[in-house]
């Protein structure tokens, strides 16, 4: 049984009031939290004392609070969602760290994730990937019998492996060269795996890479840091695998030529 | 929307281009450091293998040989260097506010030395042109003696020291960069995986190994 | 007000196909002349907004997340039902229909629920079109698992996230749109208000959640896809952000608010740690395949688990309900685990948990076994409450997860608001009085994908295209003053406590009184203290920084004081409701051995309320059911 035993740690937290001002980190006392607390939690109850002081609470995206919708994001000494493999930040208990250690909160830090305030940023960039070509194109109504195209259940399997990104952003937050690789190529992956998605496969890696780079994010250089802080364990494989498609795609490009006329 | 221009604008389009001219100067070296093992041959009727063997490339399809290579791997540097600046440019500009604190856990020192480790190369290598097909860094160079001039050269301790430590910085950019190359261009299965990282060790020992014994031998008189 | 379902006629089975044949059309090069608002990007909202705008209309979605991808519809862990009969074990369109009406304890309609299962099948088939990576088996075909007490396989799945898998495929399609330019995505946008002109929507009004800027957008029809309320409760399994200021400001615009009080205890939590908490989190329901639920038989045991003998333990629910034993339905093994905590036989330091227990299993199967059937919920387990589930039984407890309450719609999914569609968990839905697993995910595809591109058409139809009305028409300025007035409100309190702290406070109110078993005296005393600590929450709210800025405790405030509101309407609901239906337990209503009494000579209808001004009481219409396919059966599970 996990006997309740409280901590008492002390907070750097990166603090900024929009997205136009300088930002720096100010130094807070959690006092008495419960191993039982989630991180999250104990922000809360940080933040809830704040409000009474008359400050402004600590603002950091979440939502589900159980590791699926990818919200929440903060480098928690040094680590996207902190030292816990395989676990996000609203999934890591205060029980991962030990009494009066101080911890060092940062928000996600790149180019294509521009801070909005204090460990808020804004992951717009992946949605406008997505919109690129992230897709299969299958309107509503057209499609055959789910059963008429039989799929190797190995390939199922390693689509499913790839579709688990939640895109949260930590592959960005973490790497090096603030490379957005892991995410893409998690999307690509799992569309070029599937059937599905080969009629598409192509101009799919070629939309998504381009509209990748439009993004400003940096370009991969194989340090494998992603894969060790994707909470969902999302694997280089799959750059790999992006890498390929690329590199065949860029070889059978064709120019799109408009066809038809109007009407 | 997508031109050849788009390709070599592009993030993974610059990366295939370091990873095949990568191949190219892997290749290269591997095969360098091969024909530099000559330097442990005895010499035969008077004339050193390694001269031979200089002598060899020199007139290889009539001198043309040498030149294609030299073009080749030129075009090769440049190509990997420009694509090197020009990620380099992106990754900067990619995350223009530093972490305060920042803990890795899979990223080596090789692979976030390889920019450093590379314009070491390039120092090396420039020098090293200098030293051994220009002949301008030391004193008593001659052309041809091919085997005469790695000697005497190595023989001076600081070149030596010069050779060893750049060697040092070598085999972390090739160690990261032969297992980069291979997931650059897709190289990547569960199974195989080990395998791409024994060769990269493999090849950057042996490689690596053989280069440093060069001096080492000149300079404890293995090789005189 | 009157409540028209607007149900076709003919024979159920045939209903929809002759309905969608008579349906008026719009001329498809006057669709984009047509614009359309869906508020939420859930699984009804992405599959709506993607669908109308790949039919031609110009559609604005908008959510309160960064993205749209991260609406609460990707949490859904369990499946998706499909009367699919993949596996020949004798499912059929008829009988997913019958399950879930009579799942729903027969206070749903009939005709939805068929249309529900018959476009069911449809639903796998985009799915899978769109990539979703369903389980499979070895030879390449889709995988179903039988699910929530069917007696068939009818719940398609993948892997433990079904809920993500389903909504990247809708969002993915609405990402398609978004790049085509035919839908404009609007994120952290929070709706505020219904802009009615003479009666009809057309428009909301949101506050942009980064700048604090209050905007009316303009429609010519407005959907409202915006989820569940559970978080009227405090503490659910739902996402933080999830609220009912979208419908509840609908329902004070005079759209019908019905059933508000069926909702929704989902019996395998993790129990609570202490009063930091913030939400609980749902461990899937399949663990009831292999645990055994007991409870030590001697109150203010705290013996360890291990060191109780086994003639010492009560499996309840085995020996209550010896047919289905642990498998008891939903709504039935919350109560039985309430009734054990309240005779103080509960477990764990807080007394309010249950074990669930894997050592017969362990034993019987193996560990590998166990392992490879719940090896991810064993680790979720263990790394909220530190314990190795392998080695100590599961501590349980039911919490708070679906509402099936929700603004009324008549067939066409129309609210009492000409104009105003709602769709997924936010109507009042075909769940009747408890939603079975795994129809959540099916009825808000069914909504989005197959039945609002239809009839949102044939409203359309009957509408005039072109410009809405003028951005400074008074019943759109109105709105917006009322939006400001409220933020400005709330920010001049300046009191002393938090938005959470009164929004824990209502929510023990109603876990209390209006939760899991309800009584007259209860739902009475709550009805007193709601409007108490509302007037306090009026009075005494502290939140911080301004309205012109990312601030979230604001957002919070806004939320809580709408749940104020809803949570006094819900209890009012349950009072009027004097039977027990499914999620609905009256404790005056009960069988002689404790199981829930319908009371189908006066209730067999669905209560929807009327909003009747600040401070009067709202007005109950009902809508009479009849059944006329299938026998009003009393539910057991003995
Ligand atoms: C933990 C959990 C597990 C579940 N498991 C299953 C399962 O296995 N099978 C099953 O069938 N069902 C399951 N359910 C139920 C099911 O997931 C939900 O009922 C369903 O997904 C709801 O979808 P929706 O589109 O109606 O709403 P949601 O997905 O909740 O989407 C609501 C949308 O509305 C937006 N929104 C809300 N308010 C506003 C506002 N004021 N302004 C602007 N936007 C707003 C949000 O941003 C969001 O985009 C589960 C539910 C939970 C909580
Ligand atoms: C200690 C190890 C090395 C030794 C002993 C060595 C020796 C030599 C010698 C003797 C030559 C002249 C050959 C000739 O003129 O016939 C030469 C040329 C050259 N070496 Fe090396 N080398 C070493 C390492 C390297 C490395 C590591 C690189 C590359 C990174 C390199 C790149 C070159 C190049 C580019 C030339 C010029 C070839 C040409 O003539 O075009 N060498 N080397
Ligand atoms: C001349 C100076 C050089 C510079 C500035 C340089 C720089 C770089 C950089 C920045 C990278 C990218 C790092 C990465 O992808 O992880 C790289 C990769 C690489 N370099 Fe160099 N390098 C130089 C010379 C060389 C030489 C001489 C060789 C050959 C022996 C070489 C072989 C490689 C290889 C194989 C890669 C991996 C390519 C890939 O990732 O796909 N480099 N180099
Ligand atoms: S790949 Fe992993 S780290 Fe990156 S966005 Fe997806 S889940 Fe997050
Ligand atoms: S950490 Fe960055 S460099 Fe590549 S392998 Fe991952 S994207
Ligand atoms: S809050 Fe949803 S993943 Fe953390």
């Amino acid at each position: 049984m996990s006997a309740e035993k409280t901590l008492n740690l002390t907070l750097k937290v990166w603090r900024q009031k929009n997205a136009a001002s300088e930002g720096g980190f100010e130094t807070y006392a959690a006092p008495g939290v419960s191993t039982d607390m989630s991180f999250l939690e104990m922000l809360d109850v940080v933040n809830e004392g704040l409000i009474t002081q008359g400050a402004e609470p600590i603002a950091f995206d979440h939502d589900c609070r159980e590791g699926i919708c990818g919200t929440c994001s903060m480098v928690i000494n040094g680590r996207p969602h902190g030292p816990k493999e395989r676990t996000t930040a609203c999934q890591l208990h205060v029980r991962s760290f030990k009494d009066g250690d101080t911890i060092s909160i940062e928000p996600w830090r790149a180019k294509a994730f521009p801070v909005r305030k204090d460990l808020v940023v804004d992951r717009s960039a992946f949605d406008r990937i997505i919109a690129a070509g992230g897709f299969i194109s299958a309107p509503t109504g057209s499609a055959q019998d789910a059963n008429a195209l039989p799929i190797p259940k190995e390939n199922a399997d390693l689509a499913m492996d790839a579709a688990a990104c939640i895109g949260c952003g930590a592959c960005v937050a973490v790497c090096p060269n603030a490379s957005a690789m892991l995410f893409v190529s998690a999307k690509i992956s799992q569309l070029a795996l599937l059937p599905q998605g080969q009629p598409e496969r192509y101009i799919r890696v070629r939309d998504m890479v381009a509209q990748m780079d439009a993004e400003e994010f940096g370009s991969c250089t194989n340090h494998g840091e992603c894969e060790t802080a994707c909470p969902k364990g999302i694997s280089l494989e799959n750059i790999a695998r992006m890498n390929r498609d690329y590199l065949k795609a860029s070889l059978i490009y064709r120019p799109k030529v408009a066809t038809g006329g109007a009407g | 929307m997508q031109t050849g221009a788009g390709f070599f604008g592009s993030s993974i389009g610059k990366k295939i281009v370091m990873a095949i001219t990568g191949i190219l100067l892997v290749g290269f070296v591997t095969v360098h450091m091969i024909g530099n093992l000559q330097l442990y041959l005895p010499a035969h009727e008077g004339v050193y293998a390694l001269d031979t063997y200089g002598e060899f490339l020199r007139t290889l399809l009539h001198g043309s040989g040498i030149w294609i290579a030299r073009a080749t791997l030129l075009t090769a540097a440049i190509l990997h260097i420009w694509a090197a600046w020009g990620l380099t440019l992106m990754n900067r500009a990619a995350r223009p506010v530093a972490y305060q604190n920042q803990a890795y856990v899979a990223s080596t020192f090789a692979s976030r030395w390889m920019r450093v480790s590379g314009v070491v190369v390039l120092i090396f290598i420039i020098v090293h042109l200098l030293h051994l097909t220009v002949g301008n860094l030391l004193p008593g160079f001659e052309q041809g003696k091919v085997f005469h001039n790695v000697v005497t050269g190595f023989q001076v301790p600081w070149v030596s020291a010069f050779y060893i430590l750049a060697m040092v910085f070598f085999a972390t950019h090739l160690h990261h960069g032969i297992w980069s190359m291979l997931q650059t261009l897709g190289l990547s299965h569960p199974r195989y995986n080990g395998l791409r990282h024994g060769l990269a060790t493999l090849l950057t020992i042996v490689v690596i190994g053989g280069n440093i014994s060069f001096p080492i031998a000149v300079l404890t008189g293995f090789v005189r | 007000m009157e409540l028209k379902s607007n149900i076709p006629d003919g024979p159920l089975e045939k209903k929809w196909e002759k309905y969608r044949n008579d349906m008026k059309l719009v001329n498809p090069a006057n669709k984009r002349k047509y614009k359309i608002i869906v508020v939420g990007s859930g699984l009804a909202g992405a599959s709506a907004a993607a669908s109308m705008a790949e039919l031609g209309y110009e559609v604005e979605c908008f959510c309160y997340q960064d993205s749209p991808r991260r609406a609460h519809s990707i949490a859904a862990q369990g499946g998706i039902n499909a009367a699919k009969n993949y596996h020949n074990d004798g499912d059929s369109v008829f009988r997913l229909f019958y399950d879930t009406v009579k799942g729903g304890d027969f206070r749903a309609r009939e005709a939805n629920v068929h249309r529900l299962a018959e476009v069911s099948v449809n639903i796998i088939d985009q799915c899978v079109a769109q990539g979703v990576p369903f389980a499979r088996e070895y030879g390449g075909l889709l995988d179903n698992r039988s699910f929530g007490g069917a007696q068939v396989s009818r719940t398609f799945y993948a892997r433990g996230q079904t809920g993500q898998q389903l909504l990247l495929g809708a969002y993915q399609a609405l990402e398609r749109q978004i790049g085509l330019g035919k839908v404009k995505m609007h994120t952290r946008h929070e709706m505020q208000e219904l802009i009615l002109v003479d009666g009809v929507a057309k428009g909301i009004v949101t506050r942009d959640m980064l700048t604090g800027e209050i905007e009316s957008h303009l429609a010519h029809a407005v959907c409202l896809a915006t989820g569940g309320y559970a978080p009227v409760f405090f503490l659910s399994t739902n996402a933080m952000g999830c609220n009912t200021t979208a419908i509840w400001r609908a329902y004070k615009k005079g759209a019908a608010f019905a059933n508000p009080c069926y909702t929704q205890i989902h019996p395998t939590c993790i129990p609570v740690t202490g009063d930091h908490q913030s939400k609980l989190t749902l461990m899937s329901e399949s663990l009831r395949n292999d645990g055994r639920v007991w409870v030590p038989k001697k109150p203010g045991d705290k013996r360890a688990p291990k060191d109780i003998p086994e003639d010492e333990r009560d499996y309840y629910l085995e020996r209550k309900y010896p047919s289905y034993g642990n498998l008891a339905p939903r709504d039935i093994a919350s109560r039985a685990a309430k009734e054990a905590c309240d005779n103080g036989l509960g477990v764990g330091e807080t007394g309010r948990g249950v074990y669930l227990d894997f050592a017969d299993s362990i034993k019987r199967l193996g560990q590998p076994a166990i392992e490879e059937k719940y090896g991810n919920l064993f680790e979720m387990y263990e790394r909220i409450t530190d314990e190795n589930p392998y080695k100590v039984p599961m501590r349980i407890y039911p919490a708070a997860h679906y509402t099936m309450g929700g603004l009324w719609v008549d067939y066409n999914l129309m609210s009492t608001i000409p104009g105003l569609f709602v769709m997924g968990e936010a109507n009042f839905s075909d769940h009747g009085a408890n939603r079975l697993g795994a129809s959540a995910l099916m009825q808000g595809l069914a909504d989005g994908y197959f039945v609002a591109p239809y009839t949102v058409g044939n409203y359309l139809a009957g509408v005039k295209s072109g410009p809405v009305v003028a951005a400074d028409h008074a019943a759109v300025k109105a709105a917006e003053t009322a939006v400001k007035e409220r933020i400005d409100k709330l920010m001049a309190i300046k009191g002393k406590k938090t938005p959470t702290h009164f929004h824990r406070e209502l929510g023990k109110i109603m876990w209390e009184h209006c939760g899991m078993a309800r009584t007259e005296a209860g739902l009475k005393k709550a009805l007193e203290l709601i409007p108490k600590l509302r007037e306090e929450f009026w009075s005494d709210l502290l939140v911080s920084g301004t309205g012109d800025e990312l601030n979230q405790s604001l957002e919070r405030a806004g939320r809580v004081a709408d749940f104020f509101e809803l949570g006094e309407l819900m209890c009012l609901d349950a009072l009027e409701r004097r039977e027990s239906c499914g999620g609905h337990f009256r404790e005056e209503s009960q069988t002689p051995d404790g199981e829930a009494q319908r009371d189908d000579a006066n209730f067999c209808h669905v209560a929807a309320w009327e909003y009747k001004g600040e401070g009067q009481v709202p007005e109950r219409h009902v809508e009479p059911l009849a059944f006329e396919s299938v026998h009003l059966a009393t539910r057991s599970y003995k």
